[in-house]
């Protein structure tokens, strides 16, 4: 097992090495000048090159992606102009509260979207199946920021159940309770989406189980309805359910970003967005590698569950 | 053409696909429509309410009419997302051709670069790229389309791949066309078809994610407002005036969900799975359906005794009889063989005594299966459940699929207890390895903690036989036990069964195909012909002085060591289907015996002493009877 671990991480290091090439090509080679975004008004050609001097952008690009690289891999992923502040203290900052709004997220459509497709596959053509699927297809249909809107219009605004935005209470105390509260309606909005993915993946894994012969095994042996669903049948699924999971995260953490523009939630996609529209290229670059190495990481654990659950592939 | 018709039986995707194209054929004729100008801002009439006098849907916050707004957003979230989702599949199916074509390290090159490309979240990867270009429609455009190649070309390349080694190919390129010439008129004519299912699977997000990106901001610029755009824009006024907000976010959602509800429809239409119903689950138990039609119970003696039972196959319109009217009775202690060809409904037999026919679309129609009195068919879940493994008791053909594949075969054999009673986790194992033991698993103690892949066939199917003892049942189905394993593995599963039905005084109803294994192991014998049994008797005797012809043909198929070069013969013809059953009987086509009665109505199976047979010409061994 600590092998199987170690050979992933190992093999993840070429990956984490692809993605800061791709993202320091993407923002160094496609036309767009930091130097004159950071200028404005004042873009003189002298103040361009002086900026351009201090930030290495005169230097040839394979010397520039290295010494950003290395700089990486100490700890320095540069400043940020627009805030003024080093780009991994922001980044790790609002990485937080995109964890814990991706991560409710994350867990909702798991619990949910697998609950959901089993209770499907279970009454194949029943009434609940049909619901669920309604509400499958309704859920993977519906934009994420305009669902996220209808929320804060129907829970906050008419029912005045959940505050409107953010993820504090402005006065009050910062405990769990008060998190919770600011939480629950964006983490739903951003579950929903992947909710229904899971679902429909677990509802068609489920029927491909149902058929096997285990099954008919299981249920000759007298196993309670309830168990062969349950145990054997969702047990057997689950290997072909969590390579979706693990996709699913990735949207859930990228897909934050929508979320947190509507509900205000102070995560990394805001930040990229505003860092976007300022073109504060250095903040763009680290969050992005920030996030994927982050995302890349996870999918190793995945993989690492999938082969906990499946004996046939530690073998 | 079945394409359409079923697409077009597909009531939802019938009705995504009208939306669809009433929505695309209003954003074609918006700029003929007598609209409003879609951006020149009326400030004195902003925020009216829908239903306004010259603004059905109302105005948004600079007083520009928003059903004309919403029809320009439509024609350009649309477009956009078309050009996306073309653009993708061009340029990956481009990608995606070449790599597969070629291999070798171009394709090494390209797929870990697609890789690399995938590991990223994708809505990430197009803010990046906007990042990059800059906002703007067209920037966003590019954005979505880019994150969508590598999607393309990976499913792309695998369809090149498959089909770059057919033989047309090679033919192709023996003839001396250049490999431009192939890619354009062999490969490509055969990827396209692909490339559009996964475009209709796509195009939904692709509006999805580029009304995204102007949702942010990113996007389409003012004035020009697409879908997403005109959501960003109204989400200031979300709490004091929600229709600038509803009326484009329902849009999306209608236009996203009918492409998604047409794209399911030309998946589904295109996946012949789902054509015949396959995928449909099976439920706890078969279906019965035989109204009032219960028999008598028969047979005293017997511990499990099937009644004239009927068990039907139902496929749409068409009724398989799998099972047409079996009475069979076994007694303690006693082994009873079923043997028929595959399709004689043998299989089916067994499994509907504990209703474990699959169902959809099996059910029961007639008749009784009674375990020691006590009608099994009907009977309600609970208690049949209760009996399952307990009373009656199965063994299955293919040990690696009957065996979960995810758990260690000790915790199935304890499973297997604990269905039926509680027992703790030292008991358990104890009592597992036990099992293990009796079916005689050398290192039972390790073997115990096994997964079913770590075992050999023979091992695995003395995994089932240990499974289906752990109960102590009183009868136990052996369907086909022996059928997936090597001669000598087979030989020692059948000593196994002899010696576990003597010590411990089961009944085995054991099925197979082989007279070889039945004249080994039963006492009696039942010969199955398309759903019915044609004859019934002693085994020794019916191998000896067949009565009827079919079985006589069977047994004629047997080899046997030391009888020199036997002609071995082969039942001329195929079995009957069973949902188009001829008048009479069903062997009559295929059997040297036949005669027109045969085929003029049905005939009974007669009974004569210990023997029974249903035929009216049945074979005659002067010699052998005159021995007797």
């Amino acid at each position: 097992m600590g092998r199987y671990i170690l050979g992933r991480l190992v093999s993840a290091v070429p990956v984490l090495f692809g993605i800061t090439v791709i993202v320091f090509l993407i923002m160094a080679l496609i036309p767009g000048d930091p130097a004159t975004a950071i200028l404005g008004a004042y873009a003189t050609p002298e103040n361009v090159a002086k900026i351009n001097r201090d930030l290495g952008l005169d230097a040839p690009l394979v010397l520039r992606y290295f010494n950003w690289l290395g700089n990486m891999l100490t700890g320095d992923f540069g400043t940020s102009f627009s805030l003024n502040r080093p780009v991994l203290d922001e980044v790790l900052e609002r990485f937080g509260a995109t964890l814990i709004l991706a991560g409710s997220a994350f867990v909702l459509c798991a619990v949910f979207g697998i609950a959901a497709g089993v209770v499907s596959a279970a009454n194949q053509y029943g009434a609940a199946d049909k619901a669920i699927t309604f509400a499958v297809l309704l859920g993977i249909s519906i934009p994420s920021f305009f669902l996220g809107m209808m929320m804060i219009l129907g829970f906050a605004v008419t029912l005045r159940w959940f505050p409107v935005s953010g993820m504090w209470p402005i006065y009050g105390d910062r405990d769990l309770w008060a998190l919770l509260d600011h939480l629950a309606m964006p983490a739903v909005a951003l579950a929903v989406v992947a909710t229904g993915v899971v679902a429909r993946l677990s509802r068609s894994a489920m029927l491909e189980v149902l058929r096997q012969d285990f099954i008919r095994t299981a249920r000759a042996k007298g196993v309670h309805e309830r168990g062969v669903i349950w145990r054997h049948a969702l047990r057997a699924a689950m290997v072909s359910i969590i390579p979706v999971l693990g996709i699913q995260a990735g949207f859930v953490l990228s897909g934050a970003v929508y979320i947190e523009i509507v509900f205000q939630w102070p995560g990394i996609g805001r930040m990229l967005v505003n860092a976007i529209l300022t073109r504060d290229i250095l903040l763009v670059q680290g969050g992005v590698v920030f996030v994927a190495a982050c995302y890349v990481l996870f999918n190793i654990a995945v993989d690492v569950a999938q082969s906990l659950l499946d004996p046939r592939i530690r073998t | 053409m079945t394409f359409l018709r079923l697409l077009a039986r597909n009531r939802l995707a019938l009705a995504g696909l009208v939306v669809m194209a009433a929505v695309v054929a209003l954003a074609l004729v918006t700029p003929l429509l007598p609209l409003a100008p879609p951006n020149v801002t009326d400030t004195g009439n902003r925020f009216l309410p829908p239903f306004s006098e010259g603004a059905p849907l109302g105005t948004d916050h600079l007083g520009r009419d928003l059903l004309s707004r919403l029809l320009w957003g439509t024609r350009l979230s649309l477009a956009v997302g078309f050009a996306a989702a073309l653009i993708a599949a061009v340029l990956g199916a481009a990608i995606g051709i070449v790599a597969g074509y070629y291999r070798g390290r171009i394709d090494n090159v390209v797929m870990r670069g697609v890789d690399m490309l995938m590991a990223f979240p994708y809505i990430l990867l197009a803010l990046a790229i906007v990042a990059a270009l800059g906002p703007g429609l067209m920037n966003a455009l590019i954005a979505v389309a880019a994150v969508n190649v590598p999607f393309f070309a990976r499913n792309i390349r695998g369809i090149t791949v498959g089909i770059a080694n057919k033989e047309f190919v090679d033919a192709a390129r023996l003839s001396g066309l250049s490999d431009a010439r192939i890619i354009l008129t062999e490969v490509l004519p055969n990827v396209v078809p692909v490339i559009v299912i996964a475009m209709s699977t796509t195009v939904g997000w692709m509006i999805l994610e580029t009304a995204g990106l102007s949702f942010l901001g990113l996007g389409s610029q003012p004035p020009v407002a697409d879908l997403g755009s005109m959501l960003g824009e109204a989400r200031s006024a979300l709490i004091t005036n929600p229709h600038t907000s509803v009326v484009p976010g329902l849009m999306i959602l209608v236009i996203v969900m009918a492409i998604n509800l047409l794209g399911d429809g030309v998946r589904d239409a295109l996946d012949p799975r789902l054509r015949s119903g396959a995928l449909s689950r099976p439920m706890a138990a078969t279906r019965v359906d035989r109204g009032d039609r219960v028999p008598p119970p028969a047979d005293p003696e017997a511990v499990l005794a099937l009644e004239g039972l009927e068990t039907q196959f139902h496929v749409g319109k068409r009724v398989f009889r799998a099972v047409g009217g079996v009475d069979l009775s076994v007694k303690p202690g006693e082994c009873l063989g079923i043997i028929g060809e595959s399709g004689s409904g043998k299989s089916v037999t067994a499994l509907s005594v504990m209703g474990l026919v699959p169902s959809p679309p099996g059910v029961i129609t007639a008749g009784a299966a009674r375990f020691r009195g006590e009608d099994l068919v009907g009977m309600p879940y609970g208690r049949l459940r209760e009996k399952r493994g307990r009373s009656v008791a199965y063994i299955f053909q293919d040990p690696l699929a009957t065996l979960h594949p995810l758990y260690r075969v000790g915790d199935q054999l304890v499973e297997a207890i604990r269905a039926h009673r509680p027992i703790g986790r030292a008991e358990g194992r104890a009592r597992a390895v036990e099992l293990l033991r009796a079916v005689r698993i050398p290192n039972p103690e390790d073997r115990v903690s096994n997964y079913p892949h770590e075992m050999s066939g023979g091992m695995r199917q003395r995994v089932g036989i240990a499974m289906a003892l752990a109960n102590d049942p009183d009868v136990i189905i052996a369907d086909e036990p022996t059928t997936a394993l090597d001669v000598t593995v087979q030989a020692q599963i059948l000593s196994l069964l002899d010696d576990l039905r003597r010590s411990r005084g089961l009944a085995i109803v054991f099925i197979t195909h082989d007279f070889g294994v039945v004249g080994q192991l039963c006492d009696r014998v039942a010969v199955m012909y398309a759903g019915r049994i044609v004859e019934e008797g002693p085994t020794r005797a019916i191998l000896e002085t067949p009565r009827h012809p079919y079985t006589a043909r069977l047994i004629d198929c047997v080899p046997e060591l030391g009888q020199g070069r036997r002609r071995l013969e082969a039942i001329p013809g195929l079995p009957p289907a069973v949902d188009r059953l001829p008048e009479g009987c069903a062997f009559a086509e295929r059997c040297r015996n036949a005669r027109p009665d045969c085929r003029a109505g049905d005939i009974p199976l007669e009974r004569e002493g210990t023997r029974a047979v249903r035929c009216l010409h049945p074979e005659t061994h002067p010699e052998r009877e005159a021995a007797e």
